[in-house]
């Protein structure tokens, strides 16, 4: 009697029934999709982070920034006169000078404060890097001996109308760089090296303490053609490349262009004993705060950054799609869901005023007030559980949708601007060879590195075990309203109602 | 069966009291055919509602077999009027959406039976009334005679003690009338039911062994049989 009453009924008010679902169904499907994207986005976010500060990092610890003016900031190029090579023939003498030193804007500190770190209650490992930019000026210019003596044809004084660049007395300079990070190859469970895979050859391993040998980001080892086997001079000095690394993301790079061991990073730069950035790992991640506070207290000189203070330096589109979803998606879908409610309960009040007569004629037949609170309850149960599924189907399709269009996302972080203060290393520039903020010789400037990652929506259980959850609370509540009016009927009083 | 002492309701509206009923006394013997007579508003249908268990009294008492009616709560009266009395309307108050077969199931399913049950007893009630062949017809799809003998099936089909039918031919035409009215005469001779009619119409009233008139709430004998008619 249940099942076939409900069925006709539904069927008589067909109209109200799919207006009920409908609203149900679009509240229900918005909800998946956002929490999909959502959690797309999170997953995109995490990503962006792994591959810059590592899997597993929970705290980084740096130094601040040094001041805009610093003789540090910046490499510096200073040419002698008479250097370089020069060739008599064309009259043309060729310069070139590599600087390693660390990243403009990068300040270091001293690596005992490793210990320090790890002796601090609730970390489970740490390690530290050193953060480097291998820059290599180089150019022809004119042989300025002519111009001293004077050629033939010239005058004591006159500038060279021979040699140079273009043989006509031009110049002709050229900025090249790449960045380097020295890892501690000895503690490796946690740091940048634990968000890339090996594409070809090897990994830094401990024993690699001492050795000149390095691994190439994918990108940069593409771009600048170098391969296993090749040598690359870093800092003047050659290094054996022994290994290509990629992104465990697959549409990041790695943080930097090359990998060195800490010590040969070191001691290549001038910076024996000198780190710019010590990756924490805690114990408890539902502790992490609490050993930032700690950390900071044990090192009031550093700056200590959690994973959150980190997240919030991202930026692009990615941040903003991340705003989007937490502020508008979240409240937009809240909205929809509670409009569709309201729909629910406001159609369920209205059949059970329109069938007042009908509930007073079964109440006098013998029908419970129970009875009849199921029967209401169980129409605008079905009714809600057609909206769920209907919007399930439709929060599977968009979802489709969004992963079939998979957008791209930005995600740009910046070195020497990050937002909690600090200075922390950024995303290699992908060709290595371009600095994309303000180039410069000792100048300042902050280094801009995008990454771009693919969006996707991934499904959850939990998101359709949500949808169908929502779809029975909403299809309870309009029941439980509307099956409360119809109890409250007297009998007697609804036999005498024209409806 | 009833007894009435004392009955009085009054409903509120507006500010003021509306008094339905006022000081009844009645008894009601089992197996009577009695007719309730009056002018509209007098408190027939406030009457018939406190018979049917629908409705309690302001005050006074009113019994059904040494049960105070007006002392049960909401589910003891639910079960009073799903097993032991019956109700027909004058608007027939079916289901719109439910076949007649359906509409008389809808008196069985208080009482538990197995859908099985349900059936076979819903199609003998039909049979016994003349819709044997109308089983899966839904009520538009009936004349208001027919729609009414749905009505009376629902009523009968749980066999109750009481029935209670509120200007049954209210709605219907001469000819019509005659046959229900034919019909209820019938059932409450063969199965010894206590039959209550409010009627406005005379004719249907003459039939009754018991004639109350009503008015103002005030209840009077108009005129009482000691026999049933053959």
């Amino acid at each position: 009697m249940f099942a076939t009453y409900l069925r006709r009924e539904l069927g008589n008010r067909t109209r109200q029934t799919v207006i009920v679902a409908i609203g149900m169904a679009l509240a229900i499907a918005l909800v998946i999709i956002v929490s999909s994207i959502s959690a797309g986005v999170k997953n995109a976010q995490s990503d962006v982070l792994a591959s810059i500060y590592g899997v597993g990092t929970d705290i980084t610890v740096t130094a601040p920034a040094a001041a805009p003016g610093d003789a540090a900031a910046g490499p510096q190029f200073e040419f002698d006169s008479g250097a370089g090579t020069t060739d008599e023939d064309s009259g043309t003498t060729a310069i070139s000078q590599t600087r390693l030193q660390t990243d403009r804007g990068t300040a270091t500190f001293d690596a005992s404060t490793l210990d320090e770190v790890l002796a601090t209650d609730g970390v489970a490992a740490a390690t530290a890097t050193l953060s480097l930019q291998n820059t290599t000026f180089s150019g022809e210019l004119p042989d300025f001996t002519q111009f001293q003596q004077g050629g033939p044809g010239q005058g004591g004084g006159a500038p060279p109308t021979t040699g140079g660049a273009d043989g006509a007395g031009g110049s002709a300079f050229d900025v090249e760089s790449f960045t380097v990070e020295g890892v501690d190859v000895t503690a490796t469970a946690v740091g940048p090296l634990t968000a890339v895979t090996v594409t070809e050859g090897r990994g830094l391993e401990a024993g690699d303490v001492g050795a000149l040998v390095a691994v190439l980001d994918a990108t940069y080892a593409t771009t600048a053609e170098l391969a296993v086997g090749d040598v690359l001079a870093v800092g003047g000095t050659e290094v054996e490349i022994v290994g290509i690394v990629a992104s465990t993301s697959s549409d990041a790079t790695t943080i930097s262009n090359v990998y060195l061991p800490l010590d040969v990073a070191q001691t290549l730069s001038g910076s024996e004993g000198l780190v710019s950035t010590i990756y924490v790992q805690a114990t408890d991640a539902a502790q992490v705060a609490a050993l930032a506070t700690a950390l900071e207290t044990e090192l009031p000189d550093a700056t200590v950054s959690t994973q959150e203070d980190l997240a919030s330096s991202v930026s692009g589109s990615l941040s903003t799609a991340s705003d989007l979803v937490g502020n508008l998606g979240t409240w937009l879908s809240a909205i929809v869901l509670a409009a569709a409610f309201v729909l629910a309960i406001l159609f369920t009040i209205s059949g059970v005023g329109r069938r007042t007569r009908e509930f007073g004629t079964l109440k006098a037949i013998g029908w419970s007030n129970g009875r009849i609170v199921r029967q209401v309850a169980g129409e605008s149960l079905v009714q809600g559980l057609i909206g769920g599924v209907v919007g399930i189907a439709l929060g599977l399709a968009g979802i489709w949708v969004v992963n079939l269009v998979a957008p791209s996302l930005t995600a740009s972080t910046s070195t020497g601007g990050f937002t909690f203060g600090g200075a922390a290393p950024g995303g290699a520039p992908a060709d290595g060879g371009e600095l994309t903020g303000t180039p410069g010789f000792g100048g300042g400037g902050a280094t801009a590195t995008t990454t771009e990652v693919v969006l996707n929506a991934p499904l959850a259980v939990s998101v359709l075990l949500l949808a169908v959850g929502l779809a029975i609370l909403g299809g309870l509540l309009a029941g439980a309203i509307g099956g409360w009016r119809a109890a409250r009927l007297r009998p007697a009083e609804a036999l005498r109602s024209v409806a | 069966m009833y007894r009435l002492t004392d009955l009085t309701k009054t409903y509120r509206g507006r500010g003021r009291d509306v008094v339905a009923l006022s000081d009844v006394d009645l008894d009601i013997p089992s197996g009577q055919m009695i007719a309730i007579q009056g002018p509209t508003g007098g408190g027939k249908s406030t009457l018939l509602q406190m018979l049917g268990a629908l409705d309690r009294p302001t005050s006074g008492v009113i019994t059904l077999d040494d049960r105070s009616l007006g002392k049960l709560g909401d589910a003891a009266l639910a079960r009073v009027r799903a097993r032991e009395i019956g109700f027909v309307f004058q608007g027939f108050n079916l289901i719109p959406t439910l076949t007649a077969q359906e509409n008389v199931e809808t008196a069985l399913a208080p009482l538990g039976l197995p859908g099985a049950e349900r059936k076979r007893r819903a199609t003998e009630a039909l049979e016994s009334v003349g819709l044997g062949e109308r089983l899966t017809h839904l009520p538009a799809e009936l004349s208001g005679g027919q729609q009414q003998r749905v009505a009376i099936a629902r009523a009968l089909v749980k066999e109750p003690r009481v029935l209670l039918a509120d200007e049954p031919t209210g709605n219907l035409d001469e000819e019509t009338r005659d046959e229900i009215m034919d019909l209820l005469e019938g059932l409450w001779r063969d199965r010894g039911l206590t039959l209550i009619i409010v009627t406005h119409d005379s004719a249907v009233a003459k039939r009754a062994q018991r004639r109350l008139r009503i008015k103002q709430g005030k209840v009077t004998e108009i005129e009482s049989k000691s026999a049933i008619p053959a």
